[in-house]
């Protein structure tokens, strides 16, 4: 691919991630009054999201081979004690990423 | 200016966990980069300037194959079509914050959006000063991680696999937060139980616009059936 067409594969990436960014935004202006359901939505999507964003972390770890999301589980469940023993966020993500890496690197 | 500050050292906490994931990413982008031959301007360009990291990844195979700008651009579509959620969520959030809301909205990656629509921002700091440091402070970790990667990338010796997992991690632990903050976790059910299913019907390829409808089509039930509050299980 030629320098010219590199540069406008990479444009045309760049205009499709900031419609997807600016669009809501758009279509909603600040002056326009937000249609009831979407203020709703605004309410309750965060929570659903977190959710959606933990289970797209999961999509290329396979459970029925390899090392079966033994040390994905593990970590998660290491996490979760932690967190509700100390309530410290950046302890927890410190913790979960060391003894992920220690499982990944010298177990599995 | 002592305003500026105080937002700045408010928002720089949230933002570790992503500069140990991004530096991370982001030096394995500008590695993959000038391995398959491209000089170090490109990903230092592309993270600048597209900064959604999976569609960055994506975004080499297209560099790499036969020139198709449409489907680059429908493709880019598809993969972040997710962002769209982000916006909606952040409407009123982001509303006074001036100028500043375009910046902040061009900046808006997965772990900026969750660290603004979750986090509680202390009394007497502005809302759009904190947002503007969190999503500043990510970009700069991603670009200078890809700078780093791309230039020096050969000199890494350490054994660095797992350590992309500190993002999961960050999610997960914001998720506990959330958990733990709700008396209604209903929305997170909902988030959880709609994008499994879906991933183990379409597949890891397919399924984020399919949980995005599904998503969106449980509330919409759940608003219809007619309860007023924004508690789903509360009764009337």
């Amino acid at each position: 691919m030629p320098v010219q067409e590199k540069i406008i594969t990479i444009i045309c990436v760049v205009l499709g991630t900031m419609a997807t960014r600016f669009l809501p935004f758009i279509v909603f202006p600040p002056n326009k009054k937000t249609p009831e359901f979407l203020q709703y939505l605004s309410v309750v999507l965060p929570s659903a999201i977190i959710g959606f964003l933990v289970v797209y972390c999961f999509k290329n770890v396979s459970f029925i081979s390899g090392s079966h999301g033994f040390p994905e589980i593990i970590s998660l469940l290491f996490i979760t004690i932690l967190h509700l023993w100390k309530k410290s966020t950046l302890l927890s993500i410190a913790g979960g990423t060391i003894l992920y890496m220690t499982l990944v690197q010298l177990i599995f | 200016m002592n305003n500026k500050k105080a937002a700045f050292k408010a928002a720089f906490p949230y933002t570790l966990p992503i500069c140990a994931g991004f530096l991370f990413l982001g030096a394995s982008y500008g590695l993959l980069m000038t391995s398959k031959g491209f000089c170090p301007a490109y990903p230092i360009l592309m993270s600048m300037f597209i900064f959604a990291g999976s569609m960055e990844f994506v975004t080499v195979n297209l560099l790499l194959s036969s020139f198709n700008p449409l489907y680059a651009f429908f493709l880019t579509l598809v993969v972040n079509a997710r962002h769209l959620f982000y916006g909606i969520s952040m409407l009123d959030k982001f509303k006074g914050t001036g100028v500043k809301k375009l910046y902040l909205i061009f900046g808006m990656c997965d772990e900026s959006f969750s660290i603004n629509s979750t986090v509680k921002i202390p009394e007497g700091i502005d809302n759009g000063d904190f947002m503007l440091f969190v999503t500043l402070l990510n970009q700069i970790y991603w670009v200078g991680g890809a700078t780093l990667g791309a230039v020096f990338g050969n000199f890494i010796t350490f054994s660095t696999e797992g350590m992309d997992f500190v993002l999961t991690c960050l999610f997960y632990v914001i998720f506990l937060n959330q958990w733990l903050e709700n008396k209604d976790h209903s929305p997170a059910v909902i988030g959880i139980v709609s994008t499994a299913v879906c991933l183990l019907l379409f597949g890891a390829d397919l399924f984020i616009i399919p949980s995005m409808v599904l998503i969106i089509a449980v509330f919409y039930v759940i608003r219809k059936r007619g309860e007023n509050g924004i508690c789903l299980f509360r009764k009337k």
